[in-house]
């Protein structure tokens, strides 16, 4: 995984509540046995005005001139700015694959699905929680504000914004952790093997009937 | 000292370590897979030379990608060539790894959630995870089952634990009795009604109460299947003697002087009566009607009494962009009543109800009537097992003698990766459990109704009160 340390990045606003992952990158796309390829179907059926498929590339398609993502003063946005519960309904992680690979690198919102949130940790997406009346001013700010960035610094847990005010968030210490360093959790947690092993053994000794041993 | 409840009793059965900020490594009993979000975590596992931690703790089966027809050509009847890869993906992997797959071919193969309970799988007091949301399902038997992303299947599969840091408690509590005709998922789509898409965010529900226990565990899985639409990563219910009959000779449930054992271990899974709860919700079951929704999410839902609500009558700006777009989305104006609204399509299956008892449901409608004409209606039944036993018990016939199409086992249209879909703009009375823009199909319109509700709409061509017709002659 990619490490996330701090961040200088154009907002772009996403300005409507409980987007699902179905939205952020439809099933057509899921079809996949591969990590990658699935920055260019972000937000699809709201991107392109034509249906989409995996054997048809962006050049091929009709764009939705109207869609937020599509205005240029948002090109190359690393930002994404977002209403309450983002991320909702399905686990997929291709949501979150498919936002790191349009170039997103943070989403803002006042609360996230707890699966997606989740899932951001492991592919370095930054989730940041603010309340509601913040992302609100960041909202407004946003709109009247063309090419408007902010500096987003993980290790000292706070936001820049272009006036020089400072925002600050919360983050888990794990997860902060494994994000700062690009760490595998899968590596850190095999550190604990021993700890597994003894707990494995317990948990069979008290519940058999969940090991093995075909009826 | 304070009780505790359900959810905190196999938390705490289950912790292998805590760190300072809380985390925790959560061992896992049962780890569900099928071919869509496990490739990338069998490749991750591959490129970093590891093993499966535990084999028998796997269990997988294709069902996202699986054709609806033509079953017998297996593998070769996916004509989707990049559907059909990943399908010859999952069946590489579980034999490179030696994990157990009901195959395409499989007489058990079917919808994850649906194989689980049905096999014996899935047990009470387990942590269950698997790549999809609707994991939930399983917690109608006291098990802490909750969906997972990609990153996780392949952590999972390499240590035998969840890095997860404990959830609230919820308690949902349904007094009285659901009147004749109201199901299951009418009562679940009243609770989402009533708590919201993010209500149980942060949360593990329990639902309790005489409603509840009232249900069969067929309609206790319906239930939990939709934790997740309320927010939720995992439901729960209580261990009762309805959870044991369900469970006792089921392929991979203990047997003989282990099943005396387990069961008496699993009368401790319920929450103590002195438990503490972060939120307590209650509703009445007596009051619940037949549920329709309206719009593109769970929470837009009402009983078919009801008509489409008028965006301006919402108070919260937030609420009110989200139903103006749903309308828009759904080509519904305000004010039409819901039981006048026409339909193209008709979906009776998915990870949610299709399960015999829901056929049962759909099927008694069904019996001596026609689907109405221009009206697709397909049946597809969660598993082989089901299939084979709705064949045998006449339901198949009453669908097809109706006009449905009675299809093979797999998730189908609840989200259309395979090829059953809805055109642009066709409207669908679906069983399944998402109305999200495009669930279906791109463009498509999704309302979620339940197995009986969506049978009577195919007969009227129409939502109509399934009660009413009920009442009205074949």
């Amino acid at each position: 995984m990619k490490p996330f340390t701090t961040l200088i990045g154009v907002v772009a606003p996403l300005d409507r509540a409980n987007i699902d992952t179905d939205q952020i990158i439809p099933k057509q796309f899921l079809k996949s046995i591969r990590r990658t390829g699935f920055g260019d179907n972000l937000f699809d059926a709201w991107r392109f005005e034509d249906e989409g498929s995996m054997s048809r590339t962006p050049n091929e398609r009709i764009i939705n001139r109207r869609f937020v993502l599509n205005q240029p003063r948002y090109q190359g946005a690393s930002i994404l700015l977002a209403r309450e519960n983002f991320g909702c309904g399905s686990s997929r992680e291709h949501a979150v694959w498919a936002l790191d690979e349009f170039g997103f690198r943070c989403v803002i919102a006042p609360s996230f699905a707890d699966i997606f949130f989740n899932n951001c940790f492991k592919s370095g997406l930054l989730p940041i929680v603010l309340e509601e009346e913040i992302v609100d001013q960041l909202f407004r700010e946003v709109a009247r504000t063309p090419g408007y960035a902010l500096t987003i610094d993980l290790a000292a847990q706070t936001i820049l914004k272009p006036d020089g005010s400072m925002l600050s968030f919360a983050v888990g210490a794990h997860q902060k952790h494994c994000l700062l360093g690009g760490l595998d959790d899968v590596g850190l947690t095999l550190e604990h093997t021993d700890a597994i092993r003894a707990f494995e053994t317990r948990h069979r000794a008290a519940n058999p009937w969940l090991f093995g041993e075909a009826p | 000292m304070v009780g505790s409840t359900l959810y905190d009793k196999i938390w705490r059965d289950h912790v292998v370590l805590e760190r300072d900020d809380g985390t925790c490594l959560l061992y896992i009993d049962r780890h569900l897979l099928h071919e869509v979000t496990s490739p990338q975590a069998f490749e991750g596992l591959k490129l970093a030379g590891r093993r499966p931690w535990r084999v028998d703790a796997n269990l997988a089966t294709p069902d996202h990608n699986v054709p609806t027809t033509a079953r017998a050509r297996g593998i070769e009847g996916i004509d989707d060539e990049i559907a059909r890869v990943q399908v010859v993906t999952l069946d590489a992997n579980c034999k490179a790894f030696g994990i157990e797959q009901y195959d395409i071919l499989d007489p058990r193969q079917g919808i994850v959630h649906v194989v689980g309970p049905e096999q014996g799988a899935t047990l009470p007091g387990m942590t269950i995870v698997c790549g999809d949301s609707h994991t939930s399902t399983h917690g109608a038997f006291a098990a802490l089952a909750q969906g997972i992303g990609t990153s996780d299947v392949e952590h999972v599969l390499a240590t035998q634990c969840l890095v997860q840091r404990k959830a609230r408690n919820m308690k949902v509590e349904v007094t009285g009795q659901l009147p004749p005709g109201v199901a299951a998922k009418d009562l679940v789509l009243a609770i989402i009604g009533r708590v919201g898409t993010a209500g149980g965010t942060g949360c593990t529900i329990e639902f309790m109460g005489s409603a509840i226990r009232a249900l069969s565990m067929e309609g206790r899985m319906t239930v939990c299947n939709m934790s997740i639409e309320a927010g939720a990563r995992a439901g729960l219910i209580a261990v009762d003697d309805t959870t044991l009959d369900y469970l006792a000779g089921r392929p991979l449930a203990p047997q003989g002087d282990r099943w005396a054992r387990a069961a008496e271990a699993w009368s401790r899974l319920h929450s103590d009566s002195d438990a503490n709860w972060d939120v307590e919700v209650t509703l009445d079951a007596n009051a619940i009607v037949p549920q329709v929704t309206w719009g593109t999410s769970p929470e837009l839902v009402l009983g078919i009494d009801q008509r489409v609500p008028d965006p301006a009558g919402f108070g919260d700006p937030s609420a009110r962009d989200q139903a103006s777009r749903a309308l828009a989305y759904m080509g519904l104006e305000p004010g039409t009543p819901l039981a006048e609204i026409a339909i193209d399509k008709v979906f009776i299956g998915s990870c949610t109800n299709a399960r015999i008892e829901d056929l049962r449901a759909a099927a008694e409608v069904a019996r001596g009537r026609q689907v109405a004409s221009g009206v697709q209606a397909l049946v597809v039944p969660g598993s082989g097992p089901v299939k084979r036993q709705a064949e045998a018990e006449g339901l198949a016939e009453i669908f097809v003698d109706a006009g449905f199409e009675w299809r093979d086992p797999g998730c189908s249209m609840c989200l259309a990766m395979n090829a059953d879909k809805l055109a642009p703009g066709e409207r669908c009375a679906s069983t399944s459990n998402r109305n999200f823009e495009g669930r279906q199909g791109h463009g498509g319109r999704t309302h979620l109704v339940s197995p009986a509700m969506a049978a009577a709409a195919a007969i009227a061509g129409h939502f109509t009160d399934v009660r009413e017709l009920a009442r009205g002659s074949r």
